[in-house]
Protein backbone atom coordinates (compact mmCIF):
# COMPACT_ATOMS: atom_id res chain seq x y z
CA UNK A 1 0.00 0.00 0.00
CA UNK A 2 2.80 2.36 0.37
CA UNK A 3 3.46 3.11 -3.39
CA UNK A 4 -0.52 4.30 -3.36
CA UNK A 5 -0.46 7.29 -5.66
CA UNK A 6 -3.26 9.37 -3.81
CA UNK A 7 -5.80 10.87 -6.95
CA UNK A 8 -8.30 12.84 -4.72
CA UNK A 9 -6.26 14.76 -2.72
CA UNK A 10 -2.69 14.59 -4.16
CA UNK A 11 -0.85 16.64 -1.79
CA UNK A 12 0.05 19.28 -4.66
CA UNK A 13 0.47 22.41 -3.93
CA UNK A 14 -2.16 25.46 -4.61
CA UNK A 15 -4.10 22.72 -6.14
CA UNK A 16 -7.04 24.79 -4.99
CA UNK A 17 -5.92 27.48 -7.85
CA UNK A 18 -7.28 27.05 -11.27
CA UNK A 19 -3.87 27.35 -12.74
CA UNK A 20 -2.79 24.58 -10.80
CA UNK A 21 -5.17 22.72 -11.39
CA UNK A 22 -4.99 23.03 -15.17
CA UNK A 23 -1.08 22.27 -15.34
CA UNK A 24 -2.13 18.99 -13.40
CA UNK A 25 -4.30 17.97 -16.30
CA UNK A 26 -7.39 19.73 -14.91
CA UNK A 27 -10.06 20.25 -17.31
CA UNK A 28 -8.72 17.87 -19.58
CA UNK A 29 -11.18 15.19 -18.37
CA UNK A 30 -14.25 16.68 -19.35
CA UNK A 31 -13.01 17.64 -22.86
CA UNK A 32 -12.55 13.54 -22.98
CA UNK A 33 -15.99 13.40 -21.68
CA UNK A 34 -17.45 15.70 -24.21
CA UNK A 35 -16.29 13.79 -27.34
CA UNK A 36 -18.07 10.29 -25.90
CA UNK A 37 -21.67 10.07 -25.87
CA UNK A 38 -23.88 10.23 -22.47
CA UNK A 39 -24.07 6.61 -22.23
CA UNK A 40 -20.43 5.88 -22.72
CA UNK A 41 -19.66 7.65 -19.59
CA UNK A 42 -23.12 6.05 -18.15
CA UNK A 43 -21.20 2.60 -19.22
CA UNK A 44 -17.57 3.38 -18.10
CA UNK A 45 -18.84 4.68 -14.54
CA UNK A 46 -20.80 0.83 -14.42
CA UNK A 47 -17.62 -0.56 -15.16
CA UNK A 48 -15.20 0.94 -12.83
CA UNK A 49 -17.42 -0.70 -10.01
CA UNK A 50 -17.54 2.75 -8.23
CA UNK A 51 -20.01 2.74 -5.05
CA UNK A 52 -21.06 5.64 -3.28
CA UNK A 53 -19.55 7.38 -0.45
CA UNK A 54 -22.12 8.93 1.26
CA UNK A 55 -23.02 6.29 3.78
CA UNK A 56 -24.71 3.70 1.75
CA UNK A 57 -22.09 2.45 -0.82
CA UNK A 58 -24.91 2.17 -3.47
CA UNK A 59 -23.18 2.00 -6.76
CA UNK A 60 -22.89 4.74 -9.02
CA UNK A 61 -23.31 3.74 -12.42
CA UNK A 62 -26.64 2.03 -11.34
CA UNK A 63 -28.38 4.88 -10.00
CA UNK A 64 -27.52 6.77 -12.52
CA UNK A 65 -29.11 4.56 -15.09
CA UNK A 66 -32.41 5.27 -12.57
CA UNK A 67 -32.04 8.51 -14.42
CA UNK A 68 -34.32 9.01 -17.83
CA UNK A 69 -32.11 8.93 -20.81
CA UNK A 70 -34.85 12.03 -22.87
CA UNK A 71 -37.31 13.93 -21.01
CA UNK A 72 -39.95 17.27 -21.57
CA UNK A 73 -38.25 18.13 -17.60
CA UNK A 74 -35.33 19.63 -16.75
CA UNK A 75 -33.46 17.79 -14.35
CA UNK A 76 -30.72 18.17 -11.51
CA UNK A 77 -28.31 16.81 -10.00
CA UNK A 78 -27.40 17.33 -6.08
CA UNK A 79 -24.01 16.47 -4.59
CA UNK A 80 -23.97 15.94 -0.91
CA UNK A 81 -21.36 17.88 1.06
CA UNK A 82 -23.77 18.29 3.91
CA UNK A 83 -21.31 16.05 6.23
CA UNK A 84 -22.52 15.72 9.51
CA UNK A 85 -22.27 12.36 10.24
CA UNK A 86 -20.26 12.39 13.32
CA UNK A 87 -16.55 10.95 12.32
CA UNK A 88 -16.76 12.17 8.64
CA UNK A 89 -14.35 15.31 7.85
CA UNK A 90 -13.59 13.98 4.52
CA UNK A 91 -15.80 16.17 2.24
CA UNK A 92 -14.53 19.43 3.31
CA UNK A 93 -10.76 18.15 2.62
CA UNK A 94 -12.06 18.23 -1.07
CA UNK A 95 -13.49 21.50 -0.49
CA UNK A 96 -10.31 23.33 0.49
CA UNK A 97 -7.54 21.12 -0.94
CA UNK A 98 -9.17 19.98 -4.69
CA UNK A 99 -12.43 21.77 -5.03
CA UNK A 100 -12.09 22.04 -9.42
CA UNK A 101 -11.71 17.84 -9.12
CA UNK A 102 -15.26 18.39 -7.52
CA UNK A 103 -16.49 21.09 -10.68
CA UNK A 104 -15.09 18.87 -12.98
CA UNK A 105 -16.64 16.00 -11.75
CA UNK A 106 -20.07 17.92 -12.00
CA UNK A 107 -19.64 19.00 -15.37
CA UNK A 108 -18.87 15.02 -16.62
CA UNK A 109 -21.56 13.98 -14.72
CA UNK A 110 -24.12 16.60 -15.35
CA UNK A 111 -23.30 15.69 -19.15
CA UNK A 112 -23.82 12.54 -18.54
CA UNK A 113 -27.10 12.21 -16.79
CA UNK A 114 -28.26 15.43 -19.48
CA UNK A 115 -28.81 18.17 -16.33
CA UNK A 116 -28.56 21.39 -16.37
CA UNK A 117 -28.51 22.54 -12.76
CA UNK A 118 -26.20 21.44 -10.51
CA UNK A 119 -26.72 22.12 -6.64
CA UNK A 120 -23.71 21.73 -3.63
CA UNK A 121 -25.06 21.55 -0.90
CA UNK A 122 -22.87 22.59 1.79
CA UNK A 123 -23.35 22.49 5.52
CA UNK A 124 -24.12 25.80 7.05
CA UNK A 125 -21.22 25.48 9.48
CA UNK A 126 -18.52 25.31 6.60
CA UNK A 127 -18.92 29.06 5.96
CA UNK A 128 -15.32 29.34 5.42
CA UNK A 129 -15.10 25.96 2.99
CA UNK A 130 -18.12 27.70 1.12
CA UNK A 131 -16.60 30.38 0.21
CA UNK A 132 -13.35 28.35 -1.10
CA UNK A 133 -15.62 26.42 -3.18
CA UNK A 134 -17.82 30.04 -4.35
CA UNK A 135 -14.22 31.00 -5.22
CA UNK A 136 -13.30 27.82 -7.45
CA UNK A 137 -16.77 28.04 -9.45
CA UNK A 138 -16.41 31.58 -9.94
CA UNK A 139 -12.85 31.12 -11.00
CA UNK A 140 -13.98 28.13 -13.32
CA UNK A 141 -16.61 30.52 -14.64
CA UNK A 142 -14.42 33.02 -15.48
CA UNK A 143 -12.53 30.52 -17.53
CA UNK A 144 -15.57 29.84 -19.74
CA UNK A 145 -15.64 25.99 -18.32
CA UNK A 146 -19.12 26.28 -16.79
CA UNK A 147 -22.61 27.87 -17.60
CA UNK A 148 -23.25 28.96 -21.10
CA UNK A 149 -19.86 29.95 -22.06
CA UNK A 150 -19.21 26.23 -21.85
CA UNK A 151 -20.53 25.82 -25.34
CA UNK A 152 -17.80 28.27 -27.00
CA UNK A 153 -15.20 26.90 -24.74
CA UNK A 154 -15.44 23.47 -25.73
CA UNK A 155 -17.53 23.51 -28.82
CA UNK A 156 -20.78 21.29 -27.53
CA UNK A 157 -24.10 22.30 -27.36
CA UNK A 158 -24.00 21.17 -23.65
CA UNK A 159 -23.72 23.23 -20.71
CA UNK A 160 -25.04 23.35 -16.62
CA UNK A 161 -24.87 25.60 -14.14
CA UNK A 162 -23.59 25.12 -10.39
CA UNK A 163 -24.71 26.84 -7.62
CA UNK A 164 -23.87 26.45 -3.93
CA UNK A 165 -26.95 25.79 -1.47
CA UNK A 166 -25.84 26.70 2.18
CA UNK A 167 -27.55 24.59 4.82
CA UNK A 168 -28.41 25.87 8.35
CA UNK A 169 -27.25 23.33 10.87
CA UNK A 170 -29.24 20.11 10.27
CA UNK A 171 -27.88 16.82 9.85
CA UNK A 172 -30.92 15.21 8.52
CA UNK A 173 -30.47 17.16 5.44
CA UNK A 174 -27.79 14.84 4.62
CA UNK A 175 -30.79 12.39 3.88
CA UNK A 176 -31.38 12.81 0.11
CA UNK A 177 -34.87 13.64 0.30
CA UNK A 178 -34.61 15.85 2.81
CA UNK A 179 -31.94 17.66 1.43
CA UNK A 180 -34.36 18.15 -1.60
CA UNK A 181 -36.90 19.86 0.14
CA UNK A 182 -34.21 22.17 1.91
CA UNK A 183 -33.01 23.01 -1.39
CA UNK A 184 -36.91 23.82 -1.77
CA UNK A 185 -36.87 25.85 0.93
CA UNK A 186 -39.74 24.19 3.10
CA UNK A 187 -39.05 22.53 6.34
CA UNK A 188 -36.28 19.61 5.45
CA UNK A 189 -38.52 16.26 6.10
CA UNK A 190 -38.03 13.09 4.59
CA UNK A 191 -39.93 12.20 2.09
CA UNK A 192 -41.49 8.24 1.66
CA UNK A 193 -39.97 6.17 -0.80
CA UNK A 194 -40.95 5.43 -3.13
CA UNK A 195 -41.15 6.83 -5.65
CA UNK A 196 -37.61 7.64 -6.10
CA UNK A 197 -35.70 10.92 -6.99
CA UNK A 198 -34.33 9.64 -10.18
CA UNK A 199 -38.35 9.86 -11.15
CA UNK A 200 -39.62 12.35 -8.64
CA UNK A 201 -36.59 14.39 -7.62
CA UNK A 202 -36.04 18.34 -7.45
CA UNK A 203 -39.38 19.86 -7.82
CA UNK A 204 -40.76 16.83 -8.72
CA UNK A 205 -38.21 16.43 -11.67
CA UNK A 206 -35.65 13.97 -11.74
CA UNK A 207 -32.80 14.14 -9.53
CA UNK A 208 -29.57 12.42 -9.24
CA UNK A 209 -28.08 12.75 -5.02
CA UNK A 210 -23.97 11.64 -4.93
CA UNK A 211 -21.70 12.85 -2.54
CA UNK A 212 -19.14 15.01 -3.01
CA UNK A 213 -15.83 12.20 -2.88
CA UNK A 214 -18.10 10.72 -5.08
CA UNK A 215 -18.16 13.09 -7.62
CA UNK A 216 -14.80 13.81 -7.40
CA UNK A 217 -13.71 10.36 -8.62
CA UNK A 218 -15.66 11.02 -11.75
CA UNK A 219 -12.52 12.78 -13.33
CA UNK A 220 -10.20 10.06 -12.78
CA UNK A 221 -12.26 7.55 -13.65
CA UNK A 222 -12.79 9.21 -17.10
CA UNK A 223 -8.75 10.02 -17.34
CA UNK A 224 -7.50 6.02 -16.25
CA UNK A 225 -10.19 4.14 -17.17
CA UNK A 226 -12.51 1.91 -15.64
CA UNK A 227 -10.04 -0.82 -15.74
CA UNK A 228 -7.21 1.18 -14.04
CA UNK A 229 -10.43 1.62 -11.20
CA UNK A 230 -11.24 -1.58 -10.31
CA UNK A 231 -7.54 -3.02 -9.87
CA UNK A 232 -7.66 -0.59 -6.68
CA UNK A 233 -8.42 -1.84 -3.59
CA UNK A 234 -11.78 -4.15 -2.74
CA UNK A 235 -12.94 -6.17 -5.41
CA UNK A 236 -16.51 -5.53 -5.09
CA UNK A 237 -15.96 -1.82 -3.68
CA UNK A 238 -13.09 -0.87 -5.31
CA UNK A 239 -11.05 2.78 -5.98
CA UNK A 240 -9.93 5.22 -3.27
CA UNK A 241 -11.17 6.28 -0.50
CA UNK A 242 -10.93 8.88 2.18
CA UNK A 243 -10.74 7.17 5.56
CA UNK A 244 -10.97 9.85 8.41
CA UNK A 245 -9.71 8.07 11.42
CA UNK A 246 -10.53 10.30 14.89
CA UNK A 247 -10.71 9.56 18.37
CA UNK A 248 -7.70 7.36 20.38
CA UNK A 249 -4.96 7.53 17.88
CA UNK A 250 -1.96 9.38 18.14
CA UNK A 251 -2.04 10.72 14.45
CA UNK A 252 -6.02 11.49 13.88
CA UNK A 253 -6.70 12.80 9.65
CA UNK A 254 -7.96 12.29 6.44
CA UNK A 255 -5.83 9.59 4.28
CA UNK A 256 -6.13 8.53 1.15
CA UNK A 257 -5.72 4.70 0.48
CA UNK A 258 -7.36 2.17 -1.80
CA UNK A 259 -10.81 0.82 -0.02
CA UNK A 260 -10.46 -2.60 1.74
CA UNK A 261 -7.52 -1.71 3.94
CA UNK A 262 -7.16 -3.40 6.89
CA UNK A 263 -8.59 -1.80 10.00
CA UNK A 264 -5.62 -2.76 12.52
CA UNK A 265 -3.20 -1.42 9.73
CA UNK A 266 -5.04 1.94 9.24
CA UNK A 267 -5.44 2.51 12.97
CA UNK A 268 -1.46 1.16 14.11
CA UNK A 269 0.31 2.25 10.78
CA UNK A 270 -1.20 4.88 9.08
CA UNK A 271 -2.72 6.52 12.09
CA UNK A 272 -0.06 5.56 14.70
CA UNK A 273 -1.47 3.87 17.23
CA UNK A 274 -3.05 4.48 20.57
CA UNK A 275 -1.59 7.16 22.91
CA UNK A 276 0.00 5.47 25.62
CA UNK A 277 0.11 2.08 23.82
CA UNK A 278 -2.88 1.49 25.43
CA UNK A 279 -5.57 -1.29 24.17
CA UNK A 280 -8.68 -0.72 22.26
CA UNK A 281 -12.11 -1.22 23.34
CA UNK A 282 -14.45 -0.19 20.98
CA UNK A 283 -14.00 1.21 16.93
CA UNK A 284 -16.99 2.37 14.93
CA UNK A 285 -15.77 1.78 11.64
CA UNK A 286 -17.68 4.45 9.45
CA UNK A 287 -19.38 7.31 11.29
CA UNK A 288 -21.51 7.39 14.33
CA UNK A 289 -24.66 5.54 12.57
CA UNK A 290 -22.82 2.48 12.21
CA UNK A 291 -22.69 -0.69 14.36
CA UNK A 292 -19.87 -0.92 16.69
CA UNK A 293 -16.96 -3.84 16.89
CA UNK A 294 -15.05 -5.02 19.61
CA UNK A 295 -11.09 -4.03 20.02
CA UNK A 296 -10.69 -7.89 20.33
CA UNK A 297 -12.95 -8.37 17.07
CA UNK A 298 -10.92 -6.58 14.66
CA UNK A 299 -8.25 -8.76 13.32
CA UNK A 300 -8.00 -9.06 9.16
CA UNK A 301 -11.38 -7.06 9.03
CA UNK A 302 -10.86 -5.25 5.60
CA UNK A 303 -12.37 -1.56 5.01
CA UNK A 304 -14.85 -2.12 2.16
CA UNK A 305 -18.56 -2.77 2.28
CA UNK A 306 -19.08 -6.46 1.83
CA UNK A 307 -16.08 -7.26 4.52
CA UNK A 308 -17.86 -4.63 7.33
CA UNK A 309 -21.30 -6.17 6.73
CA UNK A 310 -20.16 -9.68 7.00
CA UNK A 311 -18.92 -8.99 10.35
CA UNK A 312 -22.08 -7.33 11.49
CA UNK A 313 -20.83 -3.63 10.68
CA UNK A 314 -21.03 -1.04 7.48
CA UNK A 315 -18.72 1.33 5.84
CA UNK A 316 -20.67 3.96 5.74
CA UNK A 317 -18.28 7.36 5.42
CA UNK A 318 -15.56 5.59 6.75
CA UNK A 319 -14.85 7.93 9.55
CA UNK A 320 -13.54 5.26 12.03
CA UNK A 321 -13.59 6.39 15.88
CA UNK A 322 -10.79 4.45 18.18
CA UNK A 323 -12.04 4.28 21.74
CA UNK A 324 -9.13 3.24 24.15
CA UNK A 325 -9.57 0.90 26.76
CA UNK A 326 -10.29 2.93 29.19
CA UNK A 327 -13.34 4.54 27.42
CA UNK A 328 -16.82 4.64 29.29
CA UNK A 329 -19.42 3.28 26.73
CA UNK A 330 -22.01 4.46 28.75
CA UNK A 331 -21.08 8.12 28.20
CA UNK A 332 -20.41 7.50 24.52
CA UNK A 333 -23.89 5.79 23.93
CA UNK A 334 -25.59 8.67 25.74
CA UNK A 335 -23.91 11.54 23.59
CA UNK A 336 -24.63 9.31 20.61
CA UNK A 337 -28.49 9.17 21.01
CA UNK A 338 -28.32 12.54 22.13
CA UNK A 339 -27.15 13.25 18.68
CA UNK A 340 -30.17 11.37 17.38
CA UNK A 341 -32.63 12.60 19.58
CA UNK A 342 -32.05 16.44 18.22
CA UNK A 343 -31.20 15.59 14.69
CA UNK A 344 -34.73 13.72 14.59
CA UNK A 345 -36.77 15.54 12.48
CA UNK A 346 -40.18 14.25 14.77
CA UNK A 347 -42.13 12.79 11.59
CA UNK A 348 -42.22 9.56 12.50
CA UNK A 349 -43.56 8.25 16.08
CA UNK A 350 -40.67 5.33 16.79
CA UNK A 351 -37.82 7.79 15.79
CA UNK A 352 -39.37 10.60 17.37
CA UNK A 353 -40.75 8.96 21.08
CA UNK A 354 -37.98 6.06 21.10
CA UNK A 355 -34.73 8.94 20.58
CA UNK A 356 -36.26 10.65 23.81
CA UNK A 357 -36.66 7.60 25.68
CA UNK A 358 -33.70 6.09 24.88
CA UNK A 359 -31.78 9.17 26.06
CA UNK A 360 -33.92 9.10 29.06
CA UNK A 361 -32.82 5.74 30.15
CA UNK A 362 -29.25 6.26 29.13
CA UNK A 363 -28.99 9.65 31.98
CA UNK A 364 -30.35 7.33 33.98
CA UNK A 365 -28.03 5.16 33.66
CA UNK A 366 -25.33 7.56 34.25
CA UNK A 367 -26.82 8.96 37.07
CA UNK A 368 -25.58 5.31 38.65
CA UNK A 369 -29.88 4.54 39.08
CA UNK A 370 -30.26 2.39 36.41
CA UNK A 371 -29.84 -1.41 36.38
CA UNK A 372 -28.93 -4.31 33.84
CA UNK A 373 -32.82 -4.50 32.85
CA UNK A 374 -32.29 -1.06 31.70
CA UNK A 375 -30.11 -2.54 29.08
CA UNK A 376 -32.65 -4.83 27.93
CA UNK A 377 -35.21 -2.34 27.80
CA UNK A 378 -33.07 0.02 25.58
CA UNK A 379 -32.32 -3.07 23.27
CA UNK A 380 -35.52 -3.37 22.94
CA UNK A 381 -36.34 0.22 22.24
CA UNK A 382 -33.97 0.22 19.56
CA UNK A 383 -35.68 -2.90 18.03
CA UNK A 384 -38.81 -0.97 17.59
CA UNK A 385 -37.06 2.04 16.12
CA UNK A 386 -34.76 -0.09 13.24
CA UNK A 387 -37.20 -0.60 10.11
CA UNK A 388 -40.09 1.02 11.35
CA UNK A 389 -39.46 4.83 10.04
CA UNK A 390 -39.74 6.87 6.90
CA UNK A 391 -36.06 7.12 6.69
CA UNK A 392 -32.90 5.81 7.67
CA UNK A 393 -31.64 8.12 10.39
CA UNK A 394 -34.24 5.75 12.51
CA UNK A 395 -31.74 2.49 11.92
CA UNK A 396 -28.91 5.00 12.40
CA UNK A 397 -29.97 5.99 15.91
CA UNK A 398 -31.15 2.23 16.86
CA UNK A 399 -27.84 0.09 15.67
CA UNK A 400 -25.05 1.72 17.74
CA UNK A 401 -27.43 1.15 20.75
CA UNK A 402 -28.45 -2.05 19.80
CA UNK A 403 -25.31 -3.67 18.99
CA UNK A 404 -23.20 -2.08 21.36
CA UNK A 405 -25.78 -3.79 23.76
CA UNK A 406 -24.84 -6.95 22.39
CA UNK A 407 -21.27 -6.94 22.02
CA UNK A 408 -20.09 -5.24 25.04
CA UNK A 409 -22.87 -6.45 27.57
CA UNK A 410 -19.92 -7.16 30.17
CA UNK A 411 -18.09 -3.76 30.28
CA UNK A 412 -21.39 -2.06 30.16
CA UNK A 413 -22.59 -3.90 33.50
CA UNK A 414 -19.42 -3.07 34.94
CA UNK A 415 -19.87 0.69 34.01
CA UNK A 416 -23.05 0.12 35.69
CA UNK A 417 -22.03 -1.65 38.85
CA UNK A 418 -19.05 1.62 39.36
CA UNK B 1 -33.63 46.88 5.85
CA UNK B 2 -31.60 45.29 3.26
CA UNK B 3 -29.12 47.95 1.86
CA UNK B 4 -28.81 48.04 -1.62
CA UNK B 5 -26.11 46.26 -2.39
CA UNK B 6 -28.11 43.05 -0.31
CA UNK B 7 -30.91 43.67 -2.35
CA UNK B 8 -28.52 42.45 -5.05
CA UNK B 9 -27.18 38.96 -3.08
CA UNK B 10 -31.19 38.37 -2.66
CA UNK B 11 -31.94 38.75 -6.34
CA UNK B 12 -28.72 36.62 -6.77
CA UNK B 13 -29.54 33.89 -4.84
CA UNK B 14 -33.21 34.39 -6.09
CA UNK B 15 -31.91 33.93 -9.26
CA UNK B 16 -30.32 30.04 -8.54
CA UNK B 17 -33.81 28.26 -8.33
CA UNK B 18 -37.06 28.31 -10.26
CA UNK B 19 -39.28 29.38 -7.45
CA UNK B 20 -38.44 32.30 -4.44
CA UNK B 21 -39.25 29.69 -1.67
CA UNK B 22 -36.02 28.29 -2.41
CA UNK B 23 -34.24 31.68 -1.30
CA UNK B 24 -35.54 31.70 1.91
CA UNK B 25 -31.96 29.98 3.86
CA UNK B 26 -29.99 32.48 1.82
CA UNK B 27 -32.23 35.58 2.80
CA UNK B 28 -32.49 34.45 6.44
CA UNK B 29 -28.38 33.34 6.52
CA UNK B 30 -28.14 37.67 4.93
CA UNK B 31 -30.08 38.50 7.75
CA UNK B 32 -28.57 36.84 10.15
CA UNK B 33 -25.06 37.84 9.49
CA UNK B 34 -26.72 41.31 9.42
CA UNK B 35 -28.37 42.03 12.66
CA UNK B 36 -27.27 38.86 14.88
CA UNK B 37 -30.80 36.63 15.10
CA UNK B 38 -33.44 36.31 13.18
CA UNK B 39 -36.45 38.58 15.11
CA UNK B 40 -39.96 38.49 14.12
CA UNK B 41 -39.37 40.99 12.99
CA UNK B 42 -36.57 39.76 10.45
CA UNK B 43 -39.36 37.10 9.63
CA UNK B 44 -41.87 38.64 8.45
CA UNK B 45 -39.22 41.30 6.16
CA UNK B 46 -37.68 38.13 4.15
CA UNK B 47 -41.41 36.52 3.69
CA UNK B 48 -42.37 40.17 1.72
CA UNK B 49 -39.18 40.33 0.36
CA UNK B 50 -39.75 36.62 -0.96
CA UNK B 51 -43.50 37.27 -1.46
CA UNK B 52 -43.66 33.71 0.51
CA UNK B 53 -45.98 33.21 3.78
CA UNK B 54 -44.81 34.54 6.81
CA UNK B 55 -45.94 30.90 8.46
CA UNK B 56 -43.51 29.37 5.64
CA UNK B 57 -40.67 30.97 6.76
CA UNK B 58 -41.07 30.67 10.45
CA UNK B 59 -41.26 27.17 10.07
CA UNK B 60 -37.92 27.23 8.13
CA UNK B 61 -36.31 29.74 10.76
CA UNK B 62 -37.62 27.19 13.87
CA UNK B 63 -36.04 23.92 12.39
CA UNK B 64 -32.38 24.53 11.65
CA UNK B 65 -29.85 24.91 14.62
CA UNK B 66 -27.66 27.90 13.24
CA UNK B 67 -30.85 30.12 12.58
CA UNK B 68 -31.32 31.78 16.25
CA UNK B 69 -34.68 33.46 16.66
CA UNK B 70 -33.26 35.38 19.80
CA UNK B 71 -30.53 37.61 20.88
CA UNK B 72 -26.50 35.50 21.10
CA UNK B 73 -23.55 37.03 22.40
CA UNK B 74 -21.65 38.71 19.94
CA UNK B 75 -19.53 35.86 20.22
CA UNK B 76 -20.66 32.89 19.75
CA UNK B 77 -18.44 29.91 21.73
CA UNK B 78 -20.15 26.90 19.64
CA UNK B 79 -18.66 23.65 21.42
CA UNK B 80 -18.38 20.59 19.69
CA UNK B 81 -18.95 18.14 22.77
CA UNK B 82 -19.88 15.09 20.06
CA UNK B 83 -18.18 11.80 19.97
CA UNK B 84 -14.06 12.40 18.44
CA UNK B 85 -14.22 15.79 20.84
CA UNK B 86 -15.61 13.83 23.99
CA UNK B 87 -12.85 11.79 23.19
CA UNK B 88 -10.20 14.18 22.87
CA UNK B 89 -11.39 15.98 26.00
CA UNK B 90 -14.40 18.52 25.11
CA UNK B 91 -15.07 18.81 29.10
CA UNK B 92 -12.06 20.52 29.35
CA UNK B 93 -13.04 23.39 26.74
CA UNK B 94 -16.18 23.67 28.54
CA UNK B 95 -14.29 23.84 31.99
CA UNK B 96 -12.08 26.28 30.75
CA UNK B 97 -14.34 28.78 29.28
CA UNK B 98 -16.23 28.30 32.25
CA UNK B 99 -13.23 29.14 34.50
CA UNK B 100 -12.46 31.93 32.01
CA UNK B 101 -15.84 33.90 31.87
CA UNK B 102 -17.89 32.09 34.09
CA UNK B 103 -20.78 30.94 31.60
CA UNK B 104 -21.76 27.46 30.55
CA UNK B 105 -24.08 25.88 27.54
CA UNK B 106 -26.96 27.83 26.89
CA UNK B 107 -25.56 31.43 28.71
CA UNK B 108 -24.65 34.38 27.99
CA UNK B 109 -21.83 37.07 29.58
CA UNK B 110 -24.02 39.81 31.30
CA UNK B 111 -22.37 41.91 28.90
CA UNK B 112 -23.86 40.11 25.99
CA UNK B 113 -20.00 39.22 24.25
CA UNK B 114 -20.13 36.03 24.76
CA UNK B 115 -22.69 33.17 24.52
CA UNK B 116 -21.81 29.48 24.92
CA UNK B 117 -23.42 26.84 22.42
CA UNK B 118 -22.87 22.89 22.89
CA UNK B 119 -22.92 21.87 19.09
CA UNK B 120 -23.08 18.78 17.17
CA UNK B 121 -19.71 17.11 15.29
CA UNK B 122 -18.30 20.19 13.76
CA UNK B 123 -16.54 17.93 10.85
CA UNK B 124 -13.58 18.53 12.35
CA UNK B 125 -12.98 15.32 14.24
CA UNK B 126 -9.97 14.93 13.16
CA UNK B 127 -8.23 18.22 14.94
CA UNK B 128 -10.74 17.44 18.30
CA UNK B 129 -10.99 19.16 20.54
CA UNK B 130 -13.05 22.12 18.44
CA UNK B 131 -14.80 25.35 19.20
CA UNK B 132 -16.71 27.60 16.16
CA UNK B 133 -16.81 31.41 17.16
CA UNK B 134 -19.37 33.13 14.93
CA UNK B 135 -18.08 31.71 11.40
CA UNK B 136 -14.41 30.46 12.56
CA UNK B 137 -12.93 27.10 13.85
CA UNK B 138 -10.81 26.32 16.54
CA UNK B 139 -9.18 23.74 16.80
CA UNK B 140 -6.59 20.89 18.60
CA UNK B 141 -7.31 23.04 21.67
CA UNK B 142 -6.07 23.08 24.95
CA UNK B 143 -6.77 25.51 27.95
CA UNK B 144 -3.82 28.05 27.30
CA UNK B 145 -5.59 28.55 23.46
CA UNK B 146 -9.14 28.68 24.93
CA UNK B 147 -7.21 31.65 27.55
CA UNK B 148 -5.75 33.82 24.40
CA UNK B 149 -8.52 33.23 22.24
CA UNK B 150 -10.61 34.52 24.48
CA UNK B 151 -8.55 37.71 25.49
CA UNK B 152 -8.33 38.62 22.15
CA UNK B 153 -11.94 38.43 21.38
CA UNK B 154 -12.34 40.41 24.55
CA UNK B 155 -9.56 43.16 23.33
CA UNK B 156 -11.96 43.33 19.85
CA UNK B 157 -14.35 43.80 22.07
C1 LIG C 1 -29.68 10.85 8.35
C2 LIG C 1 -28.85 10.75 7.12
C3 LIG C 1 -27.82 11.65 6.90
C4 LIG C 1 -27.03 11.59 5.76
N1 LIG C 1 -26.02 12.49 5.59
C5 LIG C 1 -25.27 12.45 4.45
C6 LIG C 1 -24.25 13.41 4.23
O1 LIG C 1 -23.99 14.30 5.04
N2 LIG C 1 -23.54 13.34 3.07
C7 LIG C 1 -23.80 12.37 2.12
O2 LIG C 1 -23.17 12.36 1.07
N3 LIG C 1 -24.76 11.46 2.32
C8 LIG C 1 -25.51 11.47 3.45
N4 LIG C 1 -26.52 10.56 3.62
C9 LIG C 1 -26.77 9.59 2.53
C10 LIG C 1 -27.62 10.24 1.44
O3 LIG C 1 -28.99 10.01 1.75
C11 LIG C 1 -27.35 9.64 0.06
O4 LIG C 1 -27.45 8.25 0.14
C12 LIG C 1 -25.99 9.99 -0.51
O5 LIG C 1 -25.77 11.36 -0.52
C13 LIG C 1 -25.89 9.45 -1.91
O6 LIG C 1 -24.63 9.70 -2.47
P1 LIG C 1 -23.68 8.50 -2.94
O7 LIG C 1 -24.51 7.51 -3.68
O8 LIG C 1 -22.68 9.18 -3.79
O9 LIG C 1 -23.10 7.91 -1.70
C14 LIG C 1 -27.30 10.59 4.79
C15 LIG C 1 -28.33 9.68 5.01
C16 LIG C 1 -29.09 9.74 6.16
C17 LIG C 1 -30.18 8.76 6.36
S1 LIG D 1 -36.72 8.38 10.91
FE1 LIG D 1 -36.54 10.14 12.29
S2 LIG D 1 -35.42 11.65 11.11
FE2 LIG D 1 -36.15 10.12 9.61
S3 LIG D 1 -38.11 10.94 8.91
FE3 LIG D 1 -38.57 9.66 10.66
S4 LIG D 1 -38.57 11.04 12.45
FE4 LIG D 1 -37.55 12.11 10.74
S1 LIG E 1 -16.95 15.20 16.97
FE1 LIG E 1 -16.33 17.25 17.25
S2 LIG E 1 -15.86 17.84 15.22
FE2 LIG E 1 -16.57 15.81 14.93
Amino acid sequence: MNDYQPVLLPGISDLHRIDVYEQHGGYARIRKALAMKPTEILDVVKASGLRGRGGAAFPTGLKWSFMPQEGEKPSYLCVNGDEAEPGSFKDRQIFEFNPHQMIEGILISGYALRIKTAYIYIRGEYESWTRMVEKAIAEAYARGYVGEKMKETFGTDYSVEIYVHRGAGAYICGEESSLMNSIEGHRPYPRVKPPFPAQIGLWGCPTTINNVETITNIPVIMEKGADWFKEIGAETHPGPLLYGISGHVNKPGVYELPTGMLLTELIHDVAGGIPGGKKIKMVIPGGSSMPPLRGDQLDGVHMDADSLKDIGSAIGTAGIIVMDEDTNLLRVLTRITHFYKVESCGQCTPCREGTGWMLKVFNRLLAGEGSSKDLDLLHSVANNIEGNTVCALGDAAAWPVKFTIERFRVELEKELVR
Amino acid sequence: MFTEEELQQVEEIKSHYPTNLSAVMGALHLYQDKYGYVSDEGISYVAKLLEIPEEHVLGVVSFYEMFHQHPTGKYKLQVCTNVSCMLCNSDMVLRSIKEKIGIGIGEMTEDGLFSVHEVECLGSCGTAPVISVNKLYHDKLTPEKINELIDTLKAQG
